[in-house]
């Protein structure tokens, strides 16, 4: 069995942000700035992580001391100040550094986004397209910006800027993309304006923002050589065992799918879709062979 | 404890002493071995990895259902836990009853639901020099096969 191309993660910091009027990659939610937070998101996903950015930002506080991939100048769409070329250039930056990844691309500034959404798209992925993308709960149409890049996408890129179009929402409703209904509504939901990041600030403080939890893993048999330890202390979003197992299947390239195992919540079989408390101890079980 | 998982080889005879019964007109047991092959590939050696907390509940439940439905004495199955060599003892199960009829299909119940429920795995050292999980990586038809069973009979 072929298995489908490694997932790398990219975070898009390249923009311009002149809606907002100062660098949103340094916009700050609980402490942390947008971009420190999606990074450390998306890592705890996939594996390696990049910062996409311009090659004037290379050197800013928030970017620098991260892993980053920067605008290809043999790219078109780069060699002027702004960012003419638009997220696309970053895509297909991060495609020609790495031809053989799947690219998790995010942009900076989605508050919203939990651990649960990301384990969505990641169980959802459908690597024989050219994009698995989140469908927008406002007007149906691909959500590039949260969404796995394959690598076949790349040449299809290429064409897609040289007929003179720089939307890759545009290419995404051409594409043979998959799309998935978020199951958390508000997950994408981003911020442009100061009026938007105000009322974000007010909602997450409100609400206490992605409350995460900790949960006792523990690995048995092919699932602990594979995450090469027996057992792991998890902080996370995800609320039940499927979307935790989404999350570590993920994390660790696990071959088992989720049909193939049966999941144990603090010592007992259970259904994948309880409902998780902080503590709980899970242990996934891959198919037995005693005897 | 009806259902015990041990490092130590097994005592066939101190186990079947636990079953006799003044009112056990016999015992069947069925021995599980180590073989030398398996699936066309030269065996040397087998490691069984368990999840101690759950494989003891759900084995006692096995052998606790086999109690009730078949007209039995007493019944008892022993797996073993850790590396094991070609010939040795992996996993025992004894059951006298009244009649000879009842100790063998109890026997084959308890036999049969411990190789699909009981959360223990086993990999298989090869003589070239390679290994595996069984069920788990050489081939995922057979791993949706032994979850089949097993789904069929969770209760």
């Amino acid at each position: 069995m072929n298995h489908p191309p490694p997932v790398h993660g990219l975070v898009l910091a390249g923009g311009a942000s002149s809606r907002m009027q100062r660098d949103k990659a340094a916009l700050v939610y609980h402490g942390a700035t947008q971009l420190d937070r999606v990074f450390a998101l998306l890592s705890r996903h996939v594996h390696p992580v990049f910062v996409s950015a311009r090659r004037a930002q290379a050197d800013e506080p928030s970017r620098a001391g991260k892993p980053l991939i920067l605008d290809d100048p043999a790219l078109p769409g780069i060699d002027r100040e702004e960012r003419a070329g638009g997220p696309i250039v970053g895509i297909r930056a991060a495609f020609a550094r790495f031809p053989d990844a799947a690219w998790l691309v995010l942009a900076c500034d989605l508050p919203f986004l939990s651990d649960a959404a990301l384990g969505q798209l990641l169980a959802a992925r459908d690597p024989r397209r050219l994009a698995t993308a989140f469908r927008s709960v406002h007007d149906g149409l691909p959500e590039p910006l949260c969404a796995i890049w394959e690598p076949a996408a790349a040449a299809a890129l290429a064409v897609h800027q040289a007929s003179g179009s720089q939307c890759p929402r545009k290419f995404l409703i051409r594409a043979d993309a998959l799309l998935v209904d978020p199951a958390d509504r508000r997950a994408l939901d981003n911020v442009n304006t100061p009026e938007e990041y105000a009322q974000a600030q007010q909602l997450l403080g409100a609400n206490g923002g992605h409350r995460t939890m900790q949960l006792k893993i523990q690995y048995y048999a092919i699932l602990r050589e594979q995450a090469g330890r027996s057992e792991e202390t998890l902080e996370t979003a995800a609320s039940t065992p499927a979307a935790v197992y989404a999350q570590l299947h993920a994390r660790y390239r696990f071959t088992l799918d989720v049909e193939q195992l049966k999941v144990a919540v603090n010592g007992e079989f259970s259904d994948w879709t309880r409902t998780l408390h902080p503590g709980d101890a899970l242990v996934f079980v891959p198919p037995v062979a005693g005897g | 404890m009806r259902f015990r998982l041990q490092h130590a080889s097994i005592d066939t005879a101190a186990n079947r002493r636990e079953l006799l019964d003044g009112g056990a007109g016999g015992y069947a047991s069925f021995e599980g071995w180590v073989r030398d092959h398996n699936e066309g590939r030269a065996v040397e050696r087998l490691e069984y990895e368990v999840f101690a907390e759950l494989a003891i509940k759900e084995g006692d439940l096995i052998v606790a259902e086999a109690l009730q439905r078949f007209p039995i004495k007493h019944a008892l199955c022993v797996h073993r836990v850790g590396e094991l060599m070609i010939g040795e003892l992996a996993v025992w199960v004894g059951v006298s009853s009244a009649h000879r009829g009842e100790a063998f299909d109890a026997c084959r119940y308890i036999i049969d639901e411990v190789k699909h429920r009981v959360p223990i795995w086993k990999k298989e050292h090869y003589r070239d020099g390679d290994s595996g999980w069984v069920n788990c990586e050489r081939c995922a038809a057979a791993a949706a096969h032994a979850h089949e069973h097993a789904r069929d009979h969770v209760i």
